[in-house]
């Protein structure tokens, strides 16, 4: 199973040092999240979209990923509205819908969506192995970046484990329903799962130990700041320094 | 069982970034650089399970397994729970950089109690005792987390509390069928692999 659909590519983004696009993810989601004027929002949504067309990314995917995730904002439209106080826009018997609930789910709406789209653009551009390496030259704690490194790398292989044992079944009549036979093969199932991971687990550190693993990550790709990262850092930084202007100066904050 | 982006308010999400740093740096602690191999094997096995899909009646519920993963791993369930969120936020967008943090809180915290919980009796025998605390294991870290991630949107206004009491309430068919599987994985894991659990 291939999970990282975005990260094959030759857009400027993809090619883009995963230092920088990591640490602009991370300025974008935090400038974002802060931002309570609609001008401010708007703009905010507005850049994620550039970055988007950026990174060359197929539309009919990345509105799927946007589809799914509106689903919980669409269930906040359908209640925010009218369990906000404030003044009532319409009044259905009991039931007022207020102006402050309809700006109030907008505003999730246009920072949730944007913050996805700058996560897509800016880390799902890279595979995880690169943001792994990233992590470590960040100077995320070695452990956190070890563990994240080799749980990729055999998320892999036990997915393929999973999908084989999963046929296995399939194959000799099992059909998944509301019953306790079936919850009790789907334990088994996932009860073989920890034990095959825990032995693989062992023979992995013993191969380690064999290689003289004694806690260290070893780098052995490095990343080279081109002047293309540092335009995109400075473009996207001198962005988002737009947004919060126009945030300060706009009448609701 | 997590927040989008963009919903809670700058104080709670600083509050959760605040609360799960602390978990990972005690997670991390209480985890040996030789132990990293089996750590990670058993997060990768989790995040294999967390994307089974299991019927309740006519609807189905992806597995979360936070019981499980506490009463395996104690504390270093916050090292696992942390980064099968970051894998689902880089591959999914479920999630995000900035309700990482507090969605580690709400789903480590209730793993690592309830794994607390029931290792001692899960340590000590394997009769029924054992498989009863497995299934409050399993069912409470749910029921947990659910009301967790209810304060937290409580927590971001009074408007939201409506939205928390019916996301609290979807929850707890979940954590029945929860509370079923882990009774069911553990009396497994007991049978197969007992050194697993009695560590």
């Amino acid at each position: 199973m291939t999970c990282e659909h975005f990260a094959l590519g030759e857009s400027i983004l993809h090619s883009a040092d995963p230092r920088v696009k990591l640490l602009l993810a991370a300025g974008y989601a935090v400038v974002t999240v802060g931002l309570e004027s609609l001008e401010g929002q708007i703009l905010a949504l507005l850049g994620g979209l550039l970055l988007v067309i950026g990174a060359h990314l197929s539309l009919k995917e990345i509105l799927r990923r946007l589809f799914v995730v509106n689903l919980f904002v669409l269930m906040l439209w359908l209640i925010l509205p009218w369990t906000t106080t404030g003044s009532g826009v319409v009044h259905w018997g009991p039931v007022v819908i207020t102006s402050e609930g309809l700006n109030l789910a907008l505003s999730i709406t246009l920072k949730c969506n944007t913050i996805i789209l700058a996560n897509l653009a800016l880390l799902s551009t890279s595979t995880i192995f690169s943001l792994t390496h990233a992590l470590a030259h960040l100077r995320v704690p070695s452990k956190i970046v070890q563990l994240i490194f080799f749980s990729w790398r055999y998320f892999h292989v036990i997915d393929s484990e999973f999908h084989r044992m999963n046929h296995a079944i399939k194959v000799r009549g099992f059909k998944p329903g509301s019953n306790l036979h079936t919850y009790r093969t789907y334990a088994h199932l996932i009860g073989t799962l920890f034990v095959k991971s825990l032995e693989r687990g062992e023979s992995v550190h013993k191969a380690m130990l064999c290689r003289g693993f004694d806690g260290t990550f070893w780098l052995l790709s490095h990343f080279y700041l081109r002047p293309s990262d540092i335009c995109l850092g400075c473009l996207t930084a001198t962005y988002l320094l737009l947004v919060i202007g126009i945030e300060w100066s706009s009448p609701w904050h | 069982m997590h927040i989008s982006e963009g919903v809670l308010t700058v104080p709670v999400l600083l509050a959760g970034a605040g609360g799960a740093m602390l978990g990972l740096a005690v997670g991390l602690r209480h985890m040996d650089v030789q132990e990293i191999p089996r750590v990670a094997l058993l997060t990768a096995a989790f995040f294999v399970a967390s994307l089974v899909h299991i019927p309740i009646g006519p609807s189905n519920a992806h597995l979360v397994l936070n019981g499980i993963l506490g009463i395996l791993l104690g504390w270093t369930a916050f090292p696992a729970i942390f980064i099968g969120l970051f894998f689902q936020a880089v591959l999914f967008q479920f999630g995000g950089f900035t309700t990482l943090g507090i969605n580690t809180l709400n789903m480590a915290v209730p793993s690592v109690v309830m794994g607390a919980l029931a290792r001692p009796a899960l340590r000590s025998n394997s009769g029924i005792f054992s498989l009863v605390m497995a299934g409050i294991a399993g069912a409470g870290a749910i029921i947990m987390s659910a009301a967790m991630v209810a304060g937290s949107l409580s927590l971001s206004g009074d408007p939201f509390v409506p939205v928390s009491r019916l996301i609290f309430a979807a929850h707890i068919p979940i954590a029945i069928i929860e509370g079923v599987l882990s009774v069911l994985i553990i009396s497994f894991l007991l049978k197969t692999k007992p050194e697993v659990i009695k560590g």
